[in-house]
């Protein structure tokens, strides 16, 4: 324990694990490559013994520190629009600002920009306006959205091609490795190990009490195969010590932990679609674990790849293929009713009292048609929804009294139509 | 229609423009049974597959500035640009319950989810979200591409109850490149004579091109060009800008007419970018399918929703209009909250600023009503650029 904060063994992992990562991007003797969370290619970066540094993630962790506003600002002083994804702007502002790493070293300059372009348009923007800044090579990956629910084959033949095209000659060029399509099959064989013990760690909230929170908990667990790590021993590690550790809560009857220590009490089980708010990410839970509140499943631990809806794996018998589909699959590639249809399954089958969306302001992607789907699933499951708003890692649109009472009022309802049943929903 | 002036020809137009219950798309519909419209939204879709089914593809830009949003709200929140509640406003109300289908481009995130929104709301209708490539070679993106046309014809051929056939293709691209064409020559001439081709009229003129069948739509332009050509019109001591970053949300007609009253011709723009994004003819024989395909590979507009694989061709669209128009300056004017436009623009900036070209930027939502200080702003603007070029 320190700060007051209480830590299990595997979220002491997971950070040293992180730390690690950020020690072999600033160590200067890897190359590395600059890409996004949702589509992220970590087995093939690892093929070429290339680090990944993922821009989304480094906002994350200035946000934490509370260092984003800063940085916001900064790019809105060079002349980036207020109105425009802040984890764009942190990026740009934490550039101005020295661009130094969480481990206080400064970031190398990336030797390449792997724009893996999944789920959302400002990804393409946003590495544009890198590629202005740091002048080096810039791949495209461009993974169509799955506008009818399924991926085809034509999208799947694509982002192939594009792969054996495009990007795999790119990181030969800049690693000066060969690639060895053996060495990624043994890196796809590890994922889907650590995929299948993250898988059981998902579902695990399905006990009642839940035994972890699966959004603001959920984002540490889901970390190392979100980022750098997938492909990696280390991963199936974590995951295996990750299980156990939920295993002996479960055989003890323990409540979700969370930075408060383990909740007395599950009051709450809640669905929770969209990201969380950084920068007072602790704040935020707190209000949770007051009310006794337990995400069981939230949309956010679905944002680097689903793994809990229609039981993909990556597959390494055929591994290109393997990456193309995870990349199809992602939850913001996923087009609307999908998106209905998973929140719905996760209600029901986590037994779930109802929807929150927290709606993010700077991100079209998750938030565009948020209230359509929270009308949508209440109307599916009879259960009420709410609809919170805040922002990633711009501190100025978290107002901790607006939250507060809404959140109150929601579980007011719930409690409500406990006793009478009905289904009601609270609307910004 | 017989028009003989420019009053008459941009009176017919701000009528369609007017006239947000579509009016005249409905009575096209109704003059044969079996008709079929696809509605479309911005930035670029292949109308030549449309007209080829028979179908009238009819553009939906938003509701514009007058129309009240009731019901849009409750859909959007409020960090969201208009114009895809406005839309949602005039679907809820009935105002597309003559549009057999929908056709959402992969411009933003916003458009894309709002295909999603109208497979929620509107389970009975044909809603195509229409991908494009972002990688532009002819054996990656072109075979992508290529099959994504092939699906979207597929889908209306089922819409339509019969076959598209590789004629009715090539008839529509014919079709096509002759709008194109006469779209262009519209362009050329405002950019020549701004004076006597305003550019509140140019712009009706062309909104009428999403309303009406594009046969029409050339007549009318037809007719504009020779009854602007012959007409006499006072020109004033107007600066020329390009005007860039209005190619998907609307502004108002206002702000349009308020940049020219206070001092500036625009002489380009991207507000309709689906009658110019094909840069030139697409061959009218042979494969229809590639045809198209090539065309949008290597021969369409460069705009914030596209790719540029190459740093160094970064803007070279916006620079190209300038040179080609003779511009003094850029406005970038874009939609609050629009990704797209608002995160190009740094980018656009940084070319204009290396060859000191002058800029001024502003924000804007279709139904903007103050334009008191975009007539100040744009004016001051117009003011220095005559005053620098006097220097
Ligand atoms: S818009 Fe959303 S998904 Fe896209 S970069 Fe910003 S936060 Fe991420
Ligand atoms: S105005 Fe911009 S953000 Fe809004 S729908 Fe159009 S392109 Fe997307």
């Amino acid at each position: 324990m320190s700060n007051g904060v209480v830590k299990s063994t595997s979220q002491i992992v997971q950070k040293e694990m992180i730390g690690r990562n950020y020690d072999r991007i600033t160590g200067g003797d890897a190359k590395v490559s600059s890409t996004f969370v949702p589509g992220n290619l970590n087995e093939l970066l690892m093929c070429f013994d290339i680090a990944n540094n993922l821009p989304e993630i480094n906002a994350i962790q200035n946000a934490m520190r509370k260092k984003s506003g800063d940085m916001i600002m900064e790019a809105e002083r060079a002349g980036h629009s207020e109105d425009v994804c802040t984890y764009v702007k942190a990026d740009i502002g934490m550039m101005a600002k020295g661009n130094i790493a969480p481990n206080g070293k400064p970031f190398p300059d990336p030797d390449i920009l792997l724009l893996s372009y999944t789920g959302c348009f400002t990804f393409m923007k946003w590495f544009e306006l890198l590629r202005e800044q740091y002048k080096c090579p810039t791949v495209m990956l461009h993974v169509p959205y799955a506008a009818d629910g399924k991926p085809t084959r034509n999208m799947r033949d694509y982002i192939v091609r594009q792969l054996k095209d495009e990007v795999i000659p790119a990181l030969e060029k800049v690693s000066g490795i060969r690639f060895d399509i053996d060495r990624l099959r043994e890196y796809l064989r590890k994922s889907a190990i650590a995929e299948d013990d993250m898988v059981w760690m998902l579902e695990s909230t399905k006990h009642r009490p839940s035994p972890i929170d699966c959004y603001f908990g959920g984002v540490y667990y889901m970390g190392p195969i979100f980022t750098a790590f997938r492909g990696t021993d280390e991963a199936i590690e974590y995951y295996r010590l990750l299980r156990l550790e939920i295993q002996d809560r479960i055989d003890k009857g323990l409540c979700a932990q969370t930075p408060e220590g383990d909740m007395p009490e599950e009051r709450y089980r809640l669905v929770v679609e969209g990201p969380p708010n950084w920068t007072s990410f602790r704040d935020f839970w707190h209000m949770f674990h007051e009310a006794g509140a337990v995400v069981v499943a939230s949309s956010y631990t679905k944002v680097g790849g689903i793994y809990d809806y229609e039981g993909f794996r990556h597959d390494p018998d055929h591994p290109l293929e393997t990456l193309a589909d995870y990349c199809l699959g992602v939850y913001t590639n996923r087009n609307l009713p999908t998106r209905v249809d998973m929140l719905v399954r996760n209600i029901s089958e986590y037994d779930a009292d109802g929807l929150l969306i927290n709606s993010i302001k700077s991100c079209n992607s998750f938030s565009a048609g948020q209230l359509v789907m929270l009308r949508e699933i209440e109307k599916l499951t009879g259960k009420p929804g709410a609809f919170i708003e805040t922002d990633l890692v711009d501190p100025r649109y978290f107002s901790a009294a607006n939250v507060k009472n809404r959140l109150e009022s929601y579980f007011q309802m719930i409690d409500q139509k406990r006793r009478a049943g009905g289904s009601a929903a609270i609307v910004a | 229609m017989e028009f003989k002036s420019v009053k008459e020809i941009v009176d017919f137009c701000q009528e369609l423009f007017d006239d947000i219950g579509f009016a005249r798309a409905r009575e096209w519909k109704a003059a044969q049974p079996g008709r079929k419209v696809i509605g479309y939204m911005p930035v670029y879709v292949p109308r030549e597959i449309i007209h080829a089914a028979g179908m009238l593809p009819l553009g939906i830009l938003g509701g514009g500035a007058d129309m009240e949003v009731i019901h849009g709200d409750a859909y959007y929140q409020s960090y969201i640009c208009r114009i895809p509640r406005s839309t949602i406003e005039m679907a809820v109300t009935g105002k597309l319950d003559f549009v057999d289908g929908m056709v959402f481009p992969s411009i933003c995130d916003v458009i894309r989810n709002l295909s999603g929104i109208w497979m929620l709301l509107f389970k009975d209708r044909y809603v195509r979200y229409f991908d494009a490539p972002q990688n532009f070679k002819d054996d990656i993106g072109g075979v992508f591409y290529s099959n994504e046309l092939r699906e979207f014809r597929e889908g209306l051929e089922k819409l339509a109850g019969r076959e598209i056939t590789d004629e009715n293709l090539r008839n529509s691209i014919a079709v096509f490149n002759e709008n194109r064409r006469w779209v262009n020559k519209v362009y050329d001439f405002r950019a020549a004579f701004p004076w006597k081709a305003p550019s509140a009229e140019v712009y009706l003129l062309m909104r009428a091109g999403m309303v009406l069948p594009v046969e029409e739509h050339t007549r009318l332009m037809q007719a504009y060009l020779s009854a602007a050509e012959a007409g006499k019109r006072r020109m004033r001591d107007n600066c020329r800008v390009v005007l860039t970053g209005v190619f998907c949300e609307q502004p108002p007609l206002n702000l349009i007419r308020s940049l020219e009253i206070s001092g500036c011709y625009i002489v380009d723009d991207d507000f309709m970018l689906v009658n110019r994004w094909l840069l030139g003819d697409v061959p009218a024989d042979g494969d229809p399918i590639g045809n198209l395909s090539r065309a949008f590979l290597h021969h369409s507009a460069q705009t914030a929703a596209k790719y540029e694989p190459d740093m160094a061709e970064k803007g070279r669209y916006l620079l190209d209009a300038i040179r080609a128009r003779s511009a003094d300056g850029v406005i970038f004017a874009a939609p609050s909250f629009c990704d797209p436009a608002l995160l190009d623009q740094p980018m656009m900036i940084s070319r204009l600023e290396a060859l000191k070209i002058p800029y001024i930027t502003m924000q804007y939502a279709e139904n903007s009503g103050q334009m008191q200080p975009i007539r100040e702003q744009s004016g001051t603007f117009a003011d220095s650029i005559k005053l620098w070029s006097a220097s």
